[in-house]
This record gives C-alpha cells, sequence and structure tokens, in this order.
C-alpha cells in the first residue's frame, strides 16, 4: 500500500514536471505547428533568472516567487524575439523552424555558458518547502508538492485563458483556420507573438520550477526537450487536454515501471510502449479537427 | 548444363574464393609482423639537442568534459611554469604543445598520436575518462612513447607505457568500504551512474561485502544525465541502508542529491559516500545539499602540510581566490614533478631509461609523500574520507595508516579472486 502510494505520487509528480516542460509547446508546437527546439533553453533561461534573482534577494522564498514573475518574462520576452525575428519568415515550414531553433538552442546554450560559467549553479530552496509531509502513511517531499501545485495552476490559467480571453479565442481561432480568422478582422500577426510570448513564459516557469528538483547548467533544457515532444505528440497535437493525460500516463508509466525493472529499462519500455501507441493511434490521445493542421 | 558440372563449378569457385581470402590473410599477416617489430618503426624523434625539452598536454577544453579537464590544465600549466622557473629538468626549459581532446575518446588518440609523432614530445600529461585512457592506451604502446594519467580510475589495467597518478580502486573504493565497516554499517545502498566505472566499481563492492559481513540491499544505474531520482531514492529509503555507496556522474548528483534531502533523508542517520564529488562540485550542487556527506579521495584543499599550502598559495594567487584545488588537479601537478624525478634519476628522456629508473621515485606532493610502483606504473598515495563542511571545503575525517601501496589487479585480496 505504502509502495503504491509513493510510487503514485511519484509518478504524478514526474508527470508535472513532464507537463510544465510541454505546456509552453503544446502552445507553440501544438497550436502553431512550429517546431522549437529552443524551447529547452527558455528553461534553462528561466533556471538562470531564479539564480540572478536569488544573487539579489537573499530572501531564498521571496526570490522563488520573484523568480516565478521574472522568470515568465525573460521566457516570454525571447520566445517574442525569436518570434519576430526568425519564426516569422517561416510559418508553414516546420522542417525549417526545426534547424533554425537548433541553433538558436545552440547559442542560448554558449551564452549562457559564457556568462555564468561552465560548471553548474545553485538555487537554494526556501525553507517552507524544505523536508517532507506525511500523506496516507507517505513522506511526500514539499518541493515535489509545490511543482504539482503549479502545474495544475498553469494548466487552469492557461486553459482558462484560451478559453475566456478574447485572446484565448483569437488563438484559438487562428489555429482553426487562420485566413478565415484574418478575413474576420483578426490579427493574425499580433497572435502569433502573444501565443509564442505566452507558451514560451510557460517554459520560463518551469526552469525556475526545476531549480528545485536538478542542477542548474547550460544543458539543463537538452535534458526535458524529448520528453517534452513526446508528451505533446502522445497528447494529440493541438490539445491541451491530451498534454495534461499524456504527461500523468508516461509520468506513471516511468514510475511504475521504473520501481520493479530499473530506471535504464523504464526509459526503453516508455520508448517501446509510445512507438506501439503511435501505430494504433497516430493522431495522438485527443485528436483535433483542425484544417490548418491536417 | 549437367548437376554434377554444376557443382564442380560452384566448388572450384569457392577455393578459389579460399585461396584469394588466403593470400590477403597472409599479406594481412606480414604487415602485422613488421608492425609488431619490437625495435621497429618506433624511433624516437624526441630533440634533447638543445636548451629546452617538449613535452604535451593533452585535455579537454571543450564538449563535456571541460569543466573538470580545464581544471587539471591549469593545475599542469602551474607545474610547469614553476619547473622552468627553478631551472627546468636537467637544466632544460620545458616546452608545452597544448592539445584540446574536445571530449571525444578518437580525438584522444588522433591527438595523442600527432603529439608524439610530428610534436615528438618526451611525454603527455592528460586524459580524464577510462574511455579516452582506453583509447589513447593502443597509441602509446605501438609508438612507445609515455602518457602520465592524472585520475583515479577502476582498476584492472596496468601498461607499461602509462603512469596512473590518481588513485586505483584500492587506494580509493576498498578504504571508503573500510571505513564504513569500522563505523559498523551493515547494510549497504549502491547508486551509480550507467557505465563502465560504477559498474566495475560495485562488482568490487559486492565482492568485498560478501567477505566482510556487509550486505548490499540494493544496486541502482541511473542512465548518464537522467535527472528524476524520485523512485530511486524511494526504493533507497525502503531498503533499509545505513549508508549509500555513490558512482553518480556529472549532473545526476545534484538532482538525486536534492532528491536525498527532499525526502528527508540525512547525513547523519544514512551517509552518502561519493567518489566523483571534489571541491570543484561541490558548489553547484549546492553545499546545502551535500553538507556532512562523505567523499573519498587522496588528496582535498584542506590537507594540511607545507607542501600543500605552497601549492593553494599559488594556484589561488595564479588562477583567482574564488578558484578551488581538487584531488585530479593536485595528480596532474604531481605527475608532472614525478616526470622530472624520473628523468633525473635516469639522466635521460628516453623512455626506456625513464620505465627502468622509476621505481621508488617519488615526491612531496600537496597530498604527502608519494613514490612510484616500478612494477604497475601506479603510485602509492594514502587514502582519505573527507566530510563535506558548510564552507563547501572537504575535512578529512579519516585517513588510511601511511601511503597504500597499489594494487591495479587488487591480487592482495581473496574475495577479489575471479573479478578481473
Amino acid at each position: 500500500m505504502e509502495t503504491l502510494v509513493s510510487q503514485l505520487f511519484a509518478g504524478l509528480s514526474l508527470g508535472s514536471v513532464l507537463l510544465l516542460a510541454a505546456l509552453g509547446l503544446a502552445l507553440t508546437f501544438g497550436q502553431m505547428g512550429v517546431i522549437n527546439m529552443a524551447h529547452g533553453e527558455f528553461m534553462m533561461a528561466g533556471a538562470y533568472t531564479a539564480y540572478v534573482v536569488q544573487q539579489v534577494i537573499a530572501d531564498a522564498g521571496v526570490s522563488l516567487l520573484v523568480s516565478l514573475v521574472v522568470g515568465f518574462l525573460v521566457g516570454g520576452l525571447l520566445g517574442l524575439l525569436l518570434e519576430v525575428l526568425l519564426i516569422s519568415r517561416m510559418y508553414h515550414r516546420p522542417l525549417d523552424t526545426l534547424l533554425v531553433t537548433f541553433g538558436v538552442a545552440l547559442v542560448l546554450q554558449q551564452a549562457a555558458r559564457d556568462v555564468f560559467g561552465a560548471p553548474n549553479v545553485d538555487v537554494r530552496a526556501p525553507a517552507w518547502l524544505s523536508g517532507a509531509v506525511q500523506v496516507l502513511g507517505v513522506g511526500v517531499p514539499r518541493t515535489r508538492l509545490f511543482i504539482l501545485a503549479m502545474a495544475t495552476l498553469a494548466v487552469v490559467a492557461l486553459a482558462l485563458a484560451l478559453k475566456l480571453t478574447p485572446l484565448g479565442r483569437r488563438i484559438r481561432a487562428t489555429v482553426v483556420n487562420r485566413d478565415l480568422a484574418e478575413t474576420a478582422g483578426i490579427s493574425t500577426r499580433a497572435t502569433d507573438r502573444l501565443t509564442f510570448f505566452l507558451g514560451s513564459g510557460v517554459a520560463g516557469v518551469a526552469g525556475v520550477a526545476l531549480t528545485l528538483l536538478g542542477s542548474i547548467g547550460p544543458t539543463l533544457g537538452t535534458n526535458y526537450i524529448v520528453d517534452a515532444f513526446l508528451v505533446v505528440v502522445v497528447g494529440g497535437i493541438g490539445q491541451l487536454k491530451g498534454a495534461v493525460i499524456a504527461a500523468a500516463a508516461l509520468g506513471l508509466l516511468q514510475a511504475g515501471i521504473e520501481y520493479s525493472t530499473t530506471a535504464s529499462i523504464a526509459k526503453v519500455l516508455v520508448f517501446v510502449i509510445i512507438v506501439a501507441f503511435l501505430q494504433v493511434r497516430p493522431q495522438g490521445l485527443v485528436s483535433v479537427r483542425t484544417r490548418s493542421l491536417a | 548444363m549437367t548437376r554434377t558440372t554444376r557443382t564442380t563449378r560452384a566448388l572450384s569457385l569457392t577455393a578459389g574464393a579460399l585461396v584469394a581470402s588466403l593470400a590477403l590473410a597472409a599479406c594481412g599477416a606480414k604487415t602485422d609482423d613488421t608492425a609488431a617489430d619490437p625495435t621497429g618503426g618506433a624511433e624516437s624523434c624526441v630533440d634533447t639537442s638543445g636548451d629546452s625539452v617538449k613535452i604535451g598536454f593533452l585535455n579537454s577544453l571543450s564538449g563535456t568534459m571541460a569543466i573538470s579537464e580545464q581544471t587539471v590544465r591549469d593545475a599542469l600549466d602551474m607545474a610547469a611554469e614553476e619547473i622552468n622557473a627553478a631551472g627546468g629538468v636537467m637544466g632544460k626549459q620545458l616546452e608545452v604543445v597544448a592539445e584540446d581532446g574536445a571530449s571525444e575518446p578518437t580525438v584522444f588518440a588522433e591527438k595523442a598520436e600527432k603529439l608524439i609523432k610530428s610534436d615528438c614530445v618526451a611525454a603527455v600529461f592528460g586524459g580524464w575518462t577510462s574511455s579516452s585512457r582506453k583509447a589513447m592506451l593502443p597509441v602509446f604502446e605501438d609508438n612507445d612513447a609515455l602518457l602520465f594519467y592524472p585520475v583515479q580510475y577502476e582498476g584492472l589495467e596496468a601498461s607499461p607505457n602509462i603512469f596512473y597518478t590518481g588513485a586505483t580502486t584500492n587506494q580509493q573504493i576498498i578504504p571508503a568500504m573500510d571505513y564504513l565497516k569500522e563505523q559498523g554499517v551493515t547494510k549497504v545502498f549502491l547508486v551509480g551512474s550507467d557505465y563502465v566505472f560504477p559498474r566495475t566499481a560495485n562488482k568490487e563492492i559486492v565482492a568485498y561485502s560478501k567477505a566482510n559481513g556487509i550486505e548490499i540491499v540494493g544496486e541502482e544505474y541511473a542512465p548518464l544525465g537522467h535527472t528524476d531520482f524520485s523512485t530511486i531514492v524511494t526504493k533507497l529509503k525502503q531498503s533499509g541502508a545505513e549508508a549509500v555507496f555513490n558512482t553518480l556522474n556529472g549532473d545526476s548528483n545534484v538532482a538525486f542529491f536534492k532528491e536525498y534531502k527532499n525526502v528527508g533523508l540525512a547525513a547523519d542517520t544514512t551517509p552518502v559516500v561519493s567518489v566523483s564529488i571534489a571541491e570543484e562540485e561541490v558548489g553547484g550542487i549546492g553545499v546545502d545539499n551535500v553538507v556532512g556527506q562523505l567523499t573519498a579521495w587522496n588528496y582535498y584543499q584542506t590537507v594540511e602540510s607545507p607542501e600543500n599550502e605552497k601549492f593553494v598559495a599559488a594556484f589561488k594567487a595564479k588562477y583567482g581566490e574564488e578558484r578551488v584545488t581538487s584531488d585530479p588537479m593536485e595528480a596532474a601537478y604531481t605527475s608532472l614533478y614525478l616526470w622530472k624525478g624520473m628523468v633525473e634519476k635516469a639522466e635521460s628522456f628516453a623512455v626506456g631509461d625513464i620505465q627502468d629508473n622509476a621505481d621508488g621515485v617519488t615526491f612531496d606532493a600537496p597530498e604527502g609523500t608519494v613514490t612510484v610502483n616500478g612494477e604497475n606504473h601506479h603510485i602509492a598515495k594514502t587514502a582519505l574520507i573527507g566530510k563535506i563542511a558548510e564552507d563547501g571545503l572537504i575535512y578529512t575525517a579519516w585517513s588510511s595508516d601511511g601511503a597504500i601501496e597499489p594494487d591495479p589487479f587488487l591480487e592482495g585480496y581473496d574475495w577479489a579472486e575471479g573479478l578481473s
């Protein structure tokens, strides 16, 4: 029982990390068809933001909360810059976006290395996140609960924004049919920029969250980018709901298999299962009917 | 065409093919013979007629290993400067030829060949990963040249052309297990990255434990670069382990120690002994996350000796107050002085003379006095178990009784039979 609870939580926790990493992609790749390989580097930028903010604000608790806001802005602005300078020139050419953003990713990694040095840096976690709380007789780390809560919050906020706000309606309209949206008076250029800002901003927030779990170095993004794309593809391109289900499923699968085998075998088996699943359902868990992505 | 002729033709074709391949094989054997000629081919081109002698530094200054290997290069550069300022080796100034191994074993092999054959260096200093060393080994053996390798490794190797100035297993891993045993630990959990060093080291630990009444309550490997340790730490917590032996490499250490602390495990109840975390890494993992944990090395910046005070002061003066010194750096620094000692004892830069005179060459290194073993080309070193303190430095908590003779094949241990 204890094992079951602890592995369920480990799976959900891993799922929430994957979801945070993938949420921004669900917007930019899923909804706009841009393969943004620099997404991981936006997360890295968010993580370094947390480091810089902590140099300025010594109180770890305050600096974490400030970092979440600043991290969103840093990630978002990087994304906006990328969209305006490069991506805007190559919509509907996903392979070109892949190459260009991969180059940008390398540049950003090297820039981080030059600015912050090659060795990892450390962000201290606030005191109120240290240790574990007892849930059903199992010690659950507070940091992981915090990330779980953040992922939930981010999904709810994004879902509401897409559903209820005028911006959300414009994004959805542009995704479903760009030309029709344009004729209806929506500035699809402005919408593209805002979508990219939003998606990249979420990546920045994910980066701040990851400082609680792992290392902060120039290659932080490369550790997550593949998993993030997996979540979006398995979830079904263009769907927030799909990404949520996929992230949870992959997290639980990884944790479950890893518990009874080893970490390496779990990684391989999860890949095998994904490949098999995509044979049966190439469109992913949740499919959306759009004309632009057909 | 009848059936018989067809068979005959098939047979003659096969026979023809056989003859051809035999002829080819014979040719191949012939070329092999000349290559294996013990005297031939590798005529040394080292020029010792002038006022200077060339040596090669070969470390990764780019790629994933650059973080670690740059520190080794810094220590080597400092040693060369010191030796030159003090009059050089046998009156000759050292002329350093520096190369970048680029974190690629194949590049290491290529650059080693270049250093030996076209730069004609008297000796090469460098390498870090076991794969880079394994790639360079045949190059040094075929060209009858010398490599000084500065990093602790998994043992089970000895080449006449390599001097190993880092620890071998019986100077690091076995003393660490001895220490745990002395502390009354009976249940140990093994966690490591999934590649050759942790797997080999853990094989040795398992054999040691069997012979010493220690129970291995778990053995887990994470892929290199793995960053989610919740499941492994859960297994660790449930195993009832009293101590953990950690052979994780690189970034994985950060994620592991953060998770370890987050689930409420602590150094004073379940200590972790690490063999690849040195002073350089502590800052990146976060002192808060590893304070009180143990490490096994042969040198720490805090070692108290006049030689070390001089070494640390010189290093900080050259590279900055905030820099720290570590075991591989010290071993690299020491290796240059050991080579100098061998050359001066042999009164020759020739490889054969150095090999003949290596045995017993000593140096008062920052870690303490080290002595070269002429038999297996490793050096006698003192094992130090260290504790990570709040200032980010590591302080000696336990030390072996004097220097331990190197035993790369673990021949002196009954339980190690059949490991190599």
